[in-house]
């Protein structure tokens, strides 16, 4: 069964995916796909329940940068784990684009994958299988401290190494 | 050279162990096979034909003594006693056991090494001119800002999951092009501006594989300050809209090809507008401080040619002989560039034992400052050896079998480990590579034909760099049969080409002749002073084509 990892908890996810040949249910909040967006534009923002979009891998959030502010969840896929485009999108929400609301990481979602994720400015993981709440919150802080250190500078995680040795030099 | 800091330690160290533990997963069942396989190969680990090959990092191509010692202590406790060099600066050891592996890497960082991203669809080893820091004509030392580059690509987040492998090579050298920098997915040239500034000339989208093709030349000058950011921007669009479907298409080449290079720029440009100046933009201070690492030793006031010097090249034919071939002008006077190549005649390109290794870390210690270069084609450096005491160093050479004269000549065969190792050939190459050396074996034939770069690969992703061979062989399978085609034509540097097919491919019995064929004509025509590539130009490919195929017909 799919869980949420949230900041290295597990967490109970109000949130239901509505795949394209689903009926978008009458209340509660929904995760739509771009396509149903796009087709059916007007009820779904009328909805007052919360509204989330799920964005494939090759469809990029610039399309809906005028809308993000409907969305408080942008759900991104890994179609598989070996699929990188989603961590590009991640990083183009959460800097160009500005968006303030939760990123989430949907699909092929693997323990080995969860640090990058967490760089790349994913704020929520949907993991799959059968592996126990406690194992998966483990796995998180295990994944997140594996590397002490950070070359780059990226949205979340260790200070990068280039600024630490200079601010020791100026210091 | 560079040396690690803390931080730099810690994370090879924690690689390590992180290693371990994906092994140990890998090893209890909680990691498939698919998911292990870009784990390891991240860390340079590949399932081969016969054995696991461990793919060893060397950053820019440059070793001291120590680390060079190590390598020899791996090939010896953990390997067959013999590691390859291969083309892209890096060593490939062909024999580890998969338990052993975390403890490889454990003696790999011990020395600052390791095999982080030499293998995957993520940014591989950064490399360099080998001559970098030596060399007379050099805007700046590549050096420092493959090291900068180093630094940003390794676990790079964003970028760890790439449409397709990814290759950067630097170049600070004017005029002279000895890393292939137009073959990379990007290759950066340092350049002064009208201004007096220096930055980087930015080439993408070359590449050889199956489709070869010339980087495009997406910027004439990118300021030092916005390197990573530029690189970033580059990534990104790649990393998007590289295609996904066909992973033959998959190269950053092909995008740029597809979507046309200024269209293609434009996007960068875009990118780089958010990049630029951010978090990314480096500092004078890091430049500062990677660049004392490479700052020059304190050379001794000598001139060139020193009597000592002239005298033996005199007396000794042979010697003279390497001194003319292998030896190449240093930036310092009564100074030397030692080239060693591990070309020996009927042996494999790269390929060094164990005890050479011991040796070679020896020799350079006592003549070459402690630094050793690999070189993309396959050969060692020496690259701060003084001119009175290249005497000494070649008598050490030859004492271990490395003092062959043929850099640049035919024997200096670039060539893949090909289907005697590799699981992707489709031919043998090392065979081949080894018939014509012997062929050719003889120096003064060598000296005649003159300047001459053969490269051979076992199948079309072109790992032997065929290519760009001024004569390139390219391994194909026809019916379960070994067979080879020419190209001619190709060359890596300032004057890079792409060679053409010549014709029909000949089995594994006719190549080395077809090869002397080939020769054969050229000698037969060339105007004087021309070398193989020049009459190759001027006449292009119809005599070579009459000489291997109408004598058949």
């Amino acid at each position: 069964m799919t869980k949420l990892l949230k900041d290295g908890k597990i967490v109970s996810d109000p949130w239901v995916h509505v795949a394209d040949r689903d009926e978008v249910p009458e209340s509660g909040p929904v995760i739509v796909t771009l396509a149903r967006w796009q087709a059916e534009h007007n009820s779904l923002a009328a909805r007052k329940d919360g509204l989330g979009i799920r964005l494939q891998s090759g469809q990029s959030p610039e399309t809906i940068k005028d809308d993000l502010d409907r969305f408080a969840v942008v759900a991104l896929e890994f179609p598989r784990f070996a699929d990188g485009r989603a961590y590009s999108h991640a990083r183009v929400l959460k800097t160009r684009l500005g968006y303030a609301g939760e990123v989430r990481a949907v699909g092929d979602v693997l323990r080995d994958q969860f640090r990058a994720m967490h760089r790349c400015g994913f704020d929520a993981l949907e993991v799959a299988g059968d592996r126990p709440a406690e194992a998966l919150e483990a796995d998180w802080w295990a994944a997140l401290g594996e590397l002490h250190h950070a070359y780059q500078p990226a949205l979340r995680g260790p200070e990068p190494v280039l600024r630490q040795r200079h601010r020791a030099a100026a210091a | 050279m560079y040396r690690y800091d803390e931080f730099d330690r810690t994370m090879v160290l924690d690689r390590v162990e992180q290693f371990r533990g994906q092994i140990a997963r890998r090893m209890a069942g909680e990691l498939s096979e698919e998911q292990f396989r870009p784990l390891r190969l991240q860390n340079g680990l590949y399932l081969q034909l016969h054995a696991y090959m461990l793919r060893v990092a060397i950053p820019y191509g440059q070793l001291n003594s120590r680390q060079m010692r190590k390598l020899a202590h791996i090939a010896r406790t953990y390997d067959k006693g013999y590691g390859h060099f291969t083309t892209r600066q890096n060593i490939q050891y062909n024999w580890p056991k998969l338990s052993q592996v975390a403890d490889i890497l454990a003696e790999l960082a011990s020395v600052e090494m390791h095999a982080i991203q030499t293998s995957g669809n993520c940014i591989r080893n950064v490399t360099a001119d080998q001559y970098a820091g030596v060399t007379a004509d050099e805007v700046e030392d590549p050096r420092i800002y493959a090291e900068i580059i180093r630094q940003w690509s390794t676990f790079h987040p964003e970028f760890s999951f790439l449409p397709r492998k990814f290759k950067i090579a630097v170049s600070g050298a004017v005029g002279a092009d000895r890393a292939a920098v137009r073959f990379h997915d990007i290759g950066l040239f340092i350049v002064r501006n009208d201004a007096g500034e220096v930055g980087f000339e930015v080439w993408v989208g070359g590449g050889l594989g199956r489709t070869p093709m010339i980087g495009k030349k997406i910027r004439d000058f990118v300021a030092k300050a916005d390197l990573l950011a530029y690189l970033e921007a580059i990534l990104r669009v790649y990393n998007l809209l590289g295609r996904r479907d066909n992973m033959f298409k998959a190269r950053i080449k092909i995008l740029v090809h597809e979507t046309g290079t200024e269209e293609f720029t434009r996007l960068v440009e875009k990118e780089f507008g958010d990049t630029q100046g951010g978090e990314l933009e480096l500092p004078a201070e890091e430049i500062q401080r990677i660049a004392a690492y490479f700052a020059p030793p304190a050379y001794e006031a000598l001139s060139d040619e020193p009597p000592a010097l002239t005298a033996r090249r005199f007396e000794d034919r042979e010697f003279n002989d390497w001194v003319r071939v292998n030896v190449a002008r240093h930036k310092a006077p009564g100074y030397a560039i030692a080239n060693i190549s591990l070309k020996p005649v009927g042996l494999p390109p790269g390929d060094v034992t164990a005890d050479q290794m011991d040796a070679v870390a020896d020799l350079a210690e006592r003549f070459s400052m402690d630094g050793i270069r690999v070189t993309h084609e396959q050969n060692l450096v020496l690259p701060d050896v003084r001119q009175d005491r290249l005497y000494d160093l070649w008598q050490g050479l030859r004492a271990i079998g490395l003092a062959d004269a043929n850099l640049d000549h035919i024997g200096d065969i670039i060539c893949c480990p090909g289907l005697d190792y590799c699981s992707l050939a489709n031919a043998r190459s090392i065979p081949v590579a080894e018939r014509i050396s012997q062929r050719f074996a003889d120096l003064s034939r060598q000296y005649d034909i003159g300047e001459l770069r053969l490269k051979i690969s076992g199948c079309i992703n072109a790992c032997g760099h065929h290519h760009v061979g001024h004569i390139g062989i390219l391994g194909v399978d026809r019916k379960d049969q070994e067979y080879y085609q020419i190209t001619l034509g190709g060359a890596p540097g300032e004057d890079a080409a792409i060679g053409a097919k010549v014709g029909a491919a000949f089995p594994a019995t006719e190549i080395v002749d077809a090869v002397e064929t080939v020769v054969n004509t050229y000698l037969a025509i060339r105007m004087p002073g021309e070398r193989f590539i020049d009459t190759y130009r001027r006449v292009g490919d119809a005599p070579f084509k009459e000489s291997l195929y109408d004598k058949a017909a």
